[in-house]
């Protein structure tokens, strides 16, 4: 199983690698979005999966599945929220101001000297 | 921290409230506060003088960063004496002209503050034993310097001789921290003591022959010599005071300082020897010859001080080989003798040379030697002090000049009856060069004399001239007298200074018991080339006008300028360029740039680590994951294909709830209970955005660029995989969960440990999270709302 999710993982993150190398500015927020799920299955399963009962306090458990990635995680999930709603913000304004979403058109302020 | 500590470091201390107080104050000159400091420095110093001409050496450690083995050692011998008087005492006479000089409109602040740095700076230098603190020394008289020759910083000239001043010197300075590394390296210390102890291991290292050219190219190129003089003369465009202290007395004889300090160390070296011997000796006639043929007062200051400077460095390099024949009676010995003796002469008629034209400027608006002419009516006492310096710097008695001279061309005279095993027959050239650029020197002396203040007085200067205050006459008359009376009772300097500064370039303790004379003798060849120098002198004065059209040979292609200046405008056309090579502008090529070097640092070091893949015991797969699997990457399929907009976010969601049905089955229920709040409120995001975002969600893209993605991607996604899959089965150390899950109920109180960890063993954590979220809404409001006008203003738009 960890194999697999571990592979999964990359799958995931080479895709994500994929989308955010095109040019259109939702591609690359969806890309960064994959990406976080990658790492998010690749941490969880640094811990190993499925090792035991669920990580809250019960008598009768004698093992419990690591806790410490999940509270990680859990944090790393809200971040990547904010990061998400931020650029797509900063899409949307691009987009707005600029009129376009393809990124190899913004490239900077041409230069005086250009 | 000792009362020598406390002493070095008083000047930029004292900067501080100096700056403070010249922000409230301004009633009085600030110079007048800035005067005790360096004065009770001299007085200081000078109560050392009688122990340290008694062979006595003070040794102070103070501890700085002894980790790394730099340490504030003040080391305090006869020749760090003399530099540290020299810095003390000119300091106080340049501070005291620069009241005159300065007045209340400039910014005072800046230049006091700065000329105390450079003192502390300078002092430290001179007194210091580590090689690493006289390293940070070193460059921090760089940086003062640089900052006082750009005091005026709205002129073009002055920025241009402050960073051609700083580029220079701190080219060679960082040159020679490498070669006080290698020395370091080989010793296994940082102190110059301990290094000089150990002169047969340095002797045997083939690596000495670097550290000796990178430490002469320190020394070299602080000290102006040839080829890296250039920078001298622009830096004349600092205030005279500045170019009195700095550029003529102190600053630029660090190099002497640490050829002479360094010279027990290398004096075995026939590199070391040939090189600052052959460098001193071209430098002093090239400067020599040059400083004939400049206009500007300053300018021939300039080259004269860099060609004096030239004269020193040769007569070290002569006393080296004093050290390498180990004979301290020998004939070199005078070599050592009158570098020491000039280095003091030099700094007094060079000293009072430059305030006097510092006087010339401030009273007749002028330095071109073209507009000046008859001024010794006027200003005769500026004229008496000129007349006796000048002929000090041209060799002639009873100044002290004269007494150095004779030494040095006596100590030229010597070489040639050495015995060479190299460049035997070359050995005549040493007195010819030496002869040859004494005559230039008495020319430009005599030059300064008749262009200022003989001849007719010209109308032209853009001031009415009269003598200068007695404020500023000060300073320039105590060097005077100083040249007088060394010059009379040379013999008050040899047993208190010269002896033990001499002493300890020649490492050794026997005393020398110097005798200066004025006279040495029919039979001396100093003396007949005294009086060949001073008819020459005044040939060549009387027919200048015959001579001088061979200036204008040389071509402006090939002058050290010139170089300089392209090699600068090369350098940095070269840089941009290198920089716009890889600096696109394009997000993807600096994407690329950081998956690139992610894939080779990673397989690098996945190549060079001993990894074996053992993953033991692992979970069983269950039907339904992998039925959740399929469904993650069927969608994650169809996001890379597909050119809708729509399709991708529902893909995009389809992967994110996925994800949390996973997390229950990996027992993971708080994290696939936020997964699901998340993922709906991102849903719901895109969806949002959806209507603000244009149609297509993807542009043509030729399928060059499509193949190179897909290989960076798919090398990511390896490289990870493999990543992932080595940190799975290599564990370097025990989990840490076990502490939270025993504690989690005796520590925290609550049973769910996800939550416990997170708002309690890392409650602050969590806080600044919640921080970066309320940012990152801040940010999206902003960005929403917020519109820039055409005149630049904010304002918030009323239809989002």
């Amino acid at each position: 199983m960890e194999i697999l999710i571990i592979v999964l993982a990359g799958l995931l993150i080479g895709a994500s690698v994929y989308l955010m190398l095109s040019k259109s500015l939702l591609r690359i927020i969806l890309g960064t979005g994959i990406l976080s799920h990658g790492i998010l299955l690749m941490l969880l399963t640094m811990g190993g999966l499925k090792r035991g009962g669920i990580p809250v306090l019960d008598d009768s458990v004698q093992q419990y599945t690591d806790p410490l990635p999940q509270a990680m995680l859990l944090t790393v999930i809200v971040i990547t929220f904010a990061l998400t709603a931020y650029m797509l913000v900063v899409a949307i304004r691009v987009y707005r101001e600029l009129g376009t979403d393809d990124v190899e058109q913004l490239k900077g302020v041409p230069r005086e000297d250009d | 921290m000792t009362l020598i500590h406390f002493a070095i470091l008083l000047p930029v201390i004292a900067a501080v409230g100096i700056g403070i107080l010249y922000r409230f104050y301004k009633k009085i000159h600030l110079g007048w506060f800035v005067l005790p400091i360096p004065a009770v420095i001299t007085v200081y110093l000078a109560t050392l003088i009688p122990a340290v001409s008694n062979n006595q050496v003070i040794y102070e450690t103070m501890q700085f960063m002894p980790r790394v083995g730099m340490n504030f050692d003040v080391y305090i011998d006869g020749l760090s004496l003399l530099f540290a008087i020299l810095i003390a005492g000119i300091g106080t006479l340049v501070v005291l002209y620069s009241i005159g000089y300065l007045s209340q409109q400039e910014k005072l602040g800046n230049f006091y503050v700065y000329l105390l740095i450079f003192m502390t700076a300078m002092l430290g230098v001179v007194l210091n034993d580590n090689v690493l603190m006289l390293y940070l020394f070193w460059e921090l008289t760089s940086i003062s310097s640089f900052l006082l020759i750009a005091y005026w910083f709205t002129r073009e000239r002055s920025i241009y001789g402050a960073q051609k001043s700083m580029l220079i010197t701190m080219f060679g300075g960082f040159l020679m921290l490498g070669g006080f590394i290698i020395l370091s390296l080989i010793t296994d210390t940082y102190s110059i003591r301990g290094m000089i102890e150990q002169v047969p291991a340095i002797q045997e290292d083939p690596m000495t022959m670097l550290a000796i050219v990178l430490i002469l190219f320190g020394a070299f190129t602080k000290s102006a010599q040839f080829p890296f003089y250039i920078w001298l003369p622009d830096a004349m465009e600092a205030p005279t005071p500045v170019s009195a202290y700095l550029h003529s007395a102190t600053m630029v004889k660090a190099g002497l300082y640490l050829v002479a300090r360094f010279t027990p160390l290398f004096a075995f070296s026939e590199l070391w020897v040939w090189s600052i011997l052959g460098v001193g000796l071209i430098t002093l006639v090239w400067a020599a010859f040059n400083a004939i043929k400049q206009d500007d007062l300053k300018a021939v200051l300039a080259f004269s001080t860099v060609s004096q400077l030239g004269l020193i460095m040769s007569l070290l390099g002569a006393g080296a080989l004093a050290v390498q024949t180990g004979a301290a009676e020998g004939l070199f010995t005078v070599a050592v003798v009158a570098a020491v003796f000039h280095l003091i002469n030099h700094a007094t008629f060079k000293g009072a040379l430059f305030m006097i034209i510092g006087i010339v400027d401030h009273e007749t608006g002028t330095r071109s030697l073209k507009k000046l002419g008859g001024l010794m009516t006027i200003m005769p006492i500026s004229f008496t002090m000129t007349l006796i310096t000048s002929l000090s710097m041209a060799g002639i008695p009873p100044f002290n000049g004269f007494l150095s001279k004779e030494l040095f061309l006596e100590a030229m005279f010597a070489l040639r009856e050495a015995d060479f095993s190299v460049l035997a027959d070359v050995s005549v050239l040493f007195p010819l060069l030496a002869i040859v650029g004494s005559i230039f020197t008495f020319v430009y002396s005599i030059i300064l004399i008749r262009g200022i203040f003989m001849g007719k007085q010209m109308p032209a200067t853009p001031k009415k001239p009269q003598e200068a205050p007695a404020l500023m006459l000060i300073s320039p008359m105590i060097l005077t007298i100083l040249v007088v009376v060394f010059g009379l009772f040379p013999n008050i300097l040899s047993g208190s200074i010269i002896d033990p500064a001499a002493m300890s370039i020649l490492n050794t303790s026997e005393p020398l018991n110097t005798e200066i004379y004025h006279w040495h003798g029919w039979d001396s060849p100093a003396l007949w080339s005294t009086i060949a120098i001073i008819a020459a002198g005044t040939l060549m004065y009387l027919f200048r006008d015959v001579w001088k059209p061979v200036y204008r040979l040389g071509t402006d292609a090939f002058t050290l300028n010139y170089l300089y200046d392209q090699g600068l405008i090369y350098s940095r056309l070269g840089a941009e360029r290198i920089t716009d090579g890889y600096m696109t502008g394009y997000i993807r090529s600096y994407l690329i740039y950081i998956f690139g070097a992610f894939v080779i640092f990673s397989l690098i070091t996945l190549i060079n680590t001993d990894i074996s893949f053992d993953w033991g015991v692992t979970a069983p797969i269950a039907l339904p994951e992998m039925l959740i699997i399929l469904i993650i990457l069927a969608a994650v399929a169809a996001m890379l294909i597909t050119r809708s907009r729509m399709v991708s976010i529902i893909m995009f969601s389809t992967i994110g709830f996925s994800l949390s049905l996973l997390f229950v089955f990996f027992r993971a229920v708080d994290l696939a209970l936020t997964q699901l709040a998340v993922e709906a409120i991102t849903t719901a995001l895109f969806l949002l955005a959806f209507f603000h975002l244009p149609k297509r969600s993807r542009h043509e893209e030729h399928r060059r660029f499509k193949l190179n993605n897909l290989m960076i991607s798919a090398a990511v996604g390896i490289v990870a995989t493999v990543i992932g899959l080595a940190a799975y089965s290599n564990r370097l150390f025990d989990s840490i969960s076990q502490f939270y899950i025993d504690n989690v109920y005796d520590l925290a109180a609550g049973g769910n440990m996800v939550n416990v960890i997170l708002v309690d063993f890392r409650g602050l954590d969590t806080l600044f999270e919640t921080l970066v979220f309320g940012i990152a809404g801040l940010g999206v409001f902003v960005l929403l709302k917020l519109r820039v006008n055409k005149e630049g203003e904010n304002k918030y738009e009323e239809h989002p």
